[in-house]
């Protein structure tokens, strides 16, 4: 199962929500978030390791790219 | 530097900024600012708003150096940390809407979320109602969250954009120099300033604008917020900004201990009213209007100082609203809420249910 969410140019708390709304969803595999600043990718990532996703970020020309993943 | 960065992504690093700003806010007391007081962002910025004549309560009128040096301090952090990032478009006019009814909200109460923690650690009693409604006004935007509540993205744009708040308060801090204060009269040029009352309490410029730029700069690394600290416990069970907030009524209380500065009651409390109801009633309608627009007054300023638009048009609303609050009899005063302070408190309250039911756009 993978998903993708595009949270850039949302303001907080929109990507965690809809972050948390996909982990819910997909329960385990793996989610791609795309942000746009650092205050989300930390509070994703803060979310999704409470949940007990493992993060790895990604950082590209404009954005970040969070690989959200679960066994 | 990296480390740097990280250690304000931190538990450590969040409760440390609470902590700092717990120290700062009753030292400024101590060095002149209004008792329970220290840092005020709703009162600072409606001091703003007299100084420029936008309201003439002559009691609240001075150009707090505190608020240009949050927007700087934020701004040199964005830079020094590669995080400057020029955004706006996310429905302007709803952001200064709520803007200028968290200001009415928050006078109606007389506080901001800071002023509320700092009323509790200063003994304050009142503060009690003005925090339940608070933590209210959150949770019914928790709801409005919950139920897809959203203003649209924002679009990375010019940077000069992102530079207009900032250049604004410099303005603000140029005006000071060219039109300083001068003793016993209460316009100095285009300023106004208080000869008595709150406005006319206030630590040396030089001493607010660098404990502002100090904590401007540690809260855009910290991402402090206090309506976030509310907020995320409600919707995520999350207690990272919390702990930043109950840092900074803890250490806050301590040092009012310290400096003899802590008097617990209800009677007789500085800058402060003791109708319960309207104490509640206006941190609910600001509580609300915050939640909607996405964080509390200091991390609007925060974010303005890092590019973010949107929210220099809720500081903009805020410093408006003041006016209007302080203009139309809106504002409370020690003796007790203004004369049309409930219609207004109702009219905000309707604004904010017509933006939260209205606006739930589709993002995907």
């Amino acid at each position: 199962m993978s998903g993708i969410v595009d949270a850039r140019g949302l303001s907080c708390p929109q990507p965690v929500l809809l972050a948390l709304s996909e982990m819910k969803k997909l329960s385990k595999g793996e989610i791609t978030i795309l942000v746009d600043t650092e205050t989300s990718k930390e509070n994703v990532s803060r979310a999704a390791t409470t949940q007990g996703w493992r993060v790895k970020v990604e950082k590209g020309q404009e954005e970040y790219r969070l690989v959200l993943k679960k066994d | 530097m990296s480390t740097w960065a990280g250690f304000f992504a931190t538990r450590w690093g969040i409760i440390g900024v609470g902590a700092l700003i717990g120290i700062f806010a009753p030292l400024l007391q101590r060095w002149g600012n209004p008792p329970n007081m220290g840092i005020c962002v709703a009162c600072f910025e409606r001091d703003i708003s007299g100084a420029l004549g936008l309201h003439r309560a002559a009691l609240v009128q001075y150009m707090r150096p505190e608020m240009i040096g949050f927007v700087f301090g934020s701004l040199i952090a964005a830079y020094a940390f590669k995080e400057f990032r020029s955004r706006a478009g996310s429905a302007p006019i709803v952001r200064f809407v709520l803007g200028a009814f968290a200001m009415i909200g928050a006078l109606v109460f007389l506080g901001c979320p800071w002023r509320t923690l700092l009323r509790l650690a200063g003994g304050d009693g009142n503060a009690i109602f003005g925090l339940l409604g608070l933590i209210g006004g959150i949770w019914v935007g928790t709801l409005f969250l919950k139920g897809g509540y959203n203003l649209g993205r924002s679009q990375k744009t010019h940077a000069s954009v992102g530079w207009l708040l900032p250049l604004i308060m410099l303005g603000f801090l140029v005006l000071m120099l060219i039109f300083p204060q001068v003793q016993g009269q209460e316009k100095s040029g285009v300023l106004f300033y208080s000869l008595k009352g709150p406005g006319s309490m206030h630590a040396p410029l030089f001493v607010s604008l660098v404990i502002g730029l100090l904590v401007g700069f540690l809260a855009q690394r910290s991402r402090f917020c206090t309506m976030g600290a509310i907020r995320d416990f409600v919707l995520f069970r999350q207690t990272h900004l919390l702990s930043g907030a109950i840092a900074l009524v803890v250490v806050a209380f301590i040092m009012n201990l310290i400096l003899g500065q802590f008097n617990p009651g209800f009677e007789k409390q500085p800058i402060a009213h003791t109708m319960s109801l309207w104490n509640f009633g206006g941190m609910v309608l600001a509580g609300l209007a915050f939640a909607l627009a996405g964080g509390c007054p200091g991390r609007q300023l925060f974010l303005a100082g890092e590019g973010d638009g949107d929210a220099a048009v809720f500081v903009l609303g805020m410093i408006v609203g003041a006016g209007f609050a302080h203009n139309f009899g809106l504002a409370s005063s020690p003796d007790g809420i203004g004369p049309y302070g409930i219609p207004a408190v109702i009219i905000g309250l309707l604004t904010c249910l017509l933006i939260g039911f209205t606006m739930r756009k589709e993002v995907a």
